[in-house]
């Protein structure tokens, strides 16, 4: 019976920390926006090899510009070049990253401004050096002010003033520290600190999760127009959804799900053939006692039966003992672990049903030796 | 004119041991009438034990036919024979055979839970009747390791006469027991045949064959001697002159 604990313990927690980690990844994707779009340059794709240089700078503030013009169904579109480096603070320095953005970004990337401002029209024309910080630049570089509004950080030898404070987001799904930043005007960036005239990548928001497919099909043909791509020449950028990669997630996280519940199921039926075997030793040690209910009119059926049953009982009693255990671990997991768990009722009926099934099955063999015995030989037996 | 309760004619039974054929019942004709204690006796591989399992419907006879109470047994299927056992037969083993870890009362009620029609009130209302038939009344909830030797076998006596069978078959009843035991349990048997109860008694005592009033010898398989038991020893006279039993 030991065994069957063990199985269907196994069995619930496993799926409960595969669907809790499902559920945690799509609920951080989801505060990060699901109808976020991203546009990229195709040679990125290749995990960042370079296919000669104009491949990666094939993007620019004017498919940002025919993208708001042509595409119906993005409620916002912004730019994004990104600098990496060392920002300075007096005596302190922090590596982080510049982002340069149009005042859009915000809402597409769900960030929110604590205090302070955004940036001006007029200063993205003129390049101001203007930016706002996330709550990581605040702590490493000002030693947790509270607002450095007004005070100046300098990245890559560029002065850049604060105007605004961003709220914290804390880790995203995939352990990056999202308030490890500094955001500028694009033109800003590209200009003063990277010295180029393309831009890295688009990001835009779709008016409704609904519109996803449809927001990037308009976002793919604007392109393909911007781009001057005739009809059959393959795309030279990729387009990316949130809900895509989601989705992407929650199928790995299945496949997890599913791997985790199958090594499980295994110790289940390692469970099975120890009542089975438990059972057929039953048998043998109550052959004399089979011998003498056969005798005084037992038939058959009912030897079988009674068999049949124990094994079922033996076989539930474990079950809901594995299924209770099951439940209390995942408690533990959740609480002392901090692993996110979801349990799924569907697991515990599931584990129920294979239980009885276990009973069932690995019974019958025992209890149907049980019942063909010859009462004289089952009397005589030692 | 008394009924017949057993009826056998012409009884043969084969074993296959492998190439062998072992023929244990070669033509036996046998009748017992209702009230008789007989004894079966005969040394080992007479067939004397497997006389017995044939009448207790354990084994289906080779060839020839039985009749229990007028039933022919032969062309019975294995459910209606279980029907049969339960109705009809009551065992006693050597080795008594009381399930463990049960109390006497619910081992008396064991042929009665597989008779239907029995309800469970009246179920352990005669299994009560039966142990205070056989004197066990004041140990009836005592499981078989807490008793001895001649109460377990009063306890399966019991359980034998719940359903109130045609006829006790007995297997060498009184095999596991001392002398004083022993003439207990043939006075209870004694007593029980006194009151009507048909027994059938398998033993390879001569001693203990004189309780009974029939003796019946079995030889390689045939019946070569049978006759009324003469001088019957009287159980209960005999455990008096027992001597007195030292009390340690």
């Amino acid at each position: 019976m030991l065994g069957i604990i063990i199985g269907v313990a196994s069995v619930i927690v496993m799926l409960a920390i595969g669907q809790g980690s499902k559920k945690s990844i799509r609920d951080q994707m989801s505060s990060m926006g699901t109808n976020l779009i991203m546009v990229m340059p195709a040679s990125q794709q290749r995990g960042g090899i370079m296919l000669g240089n104009s491949s990666a700078q094939n993007m620019t503030l004017s498919d940002v510009v025919a993208i708001e013009k042509d595409c119906p169904d993005v409620s916002a579109v912004s730019p994004e070049v990104r600098s990496s480096g060392q920002a300075v603070v007096g005596n302190s320095n922090w590596p982080t990253s510049v982002y340069g953005v149009n005042n859009k970004y915000f809402s597409i990337r769900k960030y929110t401004i604590k205090s302070g401002r955004s940036f001006s029209d007029k200063e993205i024309q003129t390049y101001a050096k203007v930016c706002l910080v996330g709550q990581t630049i605040i702590e490493k570089l000002f030693e947790g002010k509270t607002d450095p509004i007004g005070q100046t950080v300098r990245f890559k030898g560029i002065p850049l003033l604060i105007i605004g404070v961003l709220s914290e987001k804390g880790e995203n799904g995939m352990g990056q520290d999202q308030d490890d930043l500094i955001i500028a005007p694009y033109t800003t960036v590209q200009k003063r600190i990277l010295a180029i005239t393309y831009i890295q990548s688009i990001y835009a928001s779709a008016i409704s999760e609904e519109k996803n497919n449809d927001a990037i099909d308009q976002m793919t043909t604007s392109l393909r127009n911007s781009h001057k791509l005739k009809d059959g020449v393959v795309d030279d950028f990729q387009v990316r959804s949130q809900a895509e990669m989601v989705q992407t997630f929650s199928s790995i996280s299945d496949v997890l799900t599913i791997l985790l519940g199958a090594i499980a199921g295994i110790s289940l039926l390692v469970g099975g053939i120890g009542i089975m075997n438990i059972m057929y030793v039953s048998v043998t040690e109550r052959t004399r006692e089979i011998g003498l209910r056969l005798s005084v009119g037992g038939r058959a059926n009912d030897i079988m039966l009674q068999f049949l049953i124990e094994s079922i009982l033996l076989s539930v009693f474990g079950g809901i003992i594995g299924i209770s255990f099951g439940i209390l671990m995942t408690y533990v997991a959740a609480n002392v672990m901090n692993w996110p768990t979801v349990i799924m009722p569907a697991a515990v009926v599931m584990s129920f049903l294979v239980c009885s099934a276990i009973g069932i099955f690995f019974g019958w063999y025992p209890a149907r030796k049980a019942a063909n015995l010859n009462p004289i030989d089952a009397l005589r037996y030692e | 004119m008394k009924k017949t309760i057993i009826e056998v004619k012409d009884l043969k039974k084969d074993f296959h041991v492998g190439d062998i054929t072992v023929h244990a019942l070669r033509g036996i004709n046998l009748e017992i009438k209702e009230g008789e204690f007989v004894a079966i006796m005969g040394t080992s591989g007479s067939g004397k034990s497997t006389m017995l399992n044939v009448l207790g419907c354990l084994d289906k006879p080779t060839s020839g036919s039985y009749l229990l109470d007028g039933v022919s047994m032969g062309e019975l299927s294995r459910n209606e024979l279980a029907a049969l056992r339960n109705n009809k037969l009551g065992f006693v083993f050597q080795s008594y055979n009381l399930l463990p870890r049960t109390s006497a009362l619910e081992n008396v009620e064991l042929p009665l839970f597989y008779n239907s029609k029995v309800k469970p009130k009246e179920r352990r209302e005669r299994a009560i009747a039966a142990l205070e038939a056989v004197g066990l009344a004041d140990r009836m909830h005592h499981m078989p390791n807490q008793m001895s030797g001649g109460q377990q076998q009063r306890a399966a006596i019991a359980r034998s006469l719940v359903n109130d069978p045609v006829v006790i078959l007995a297997d060498e009843a009184t095999g596991n027991l001392d002398t004083r035991t022993s003439y207990e349990i043939m006075a209870l048997l004694q007593d029980l045949n006194s009151k009507g109860k048909t027994i059938v008694f398998v033993t390879h005592e001569p001693d203990i064959a004189k309780f009974m009033t029939r003796e019946v010898v079995f030889r390689d398989g045939h019946i070569i001697r049978e006759g009324i038991v003469t001088d019957r020893y009287n159980a209960v006279e005999l455990l008096k002159a027992l001597p007195e039993e030292e009390v340690v």
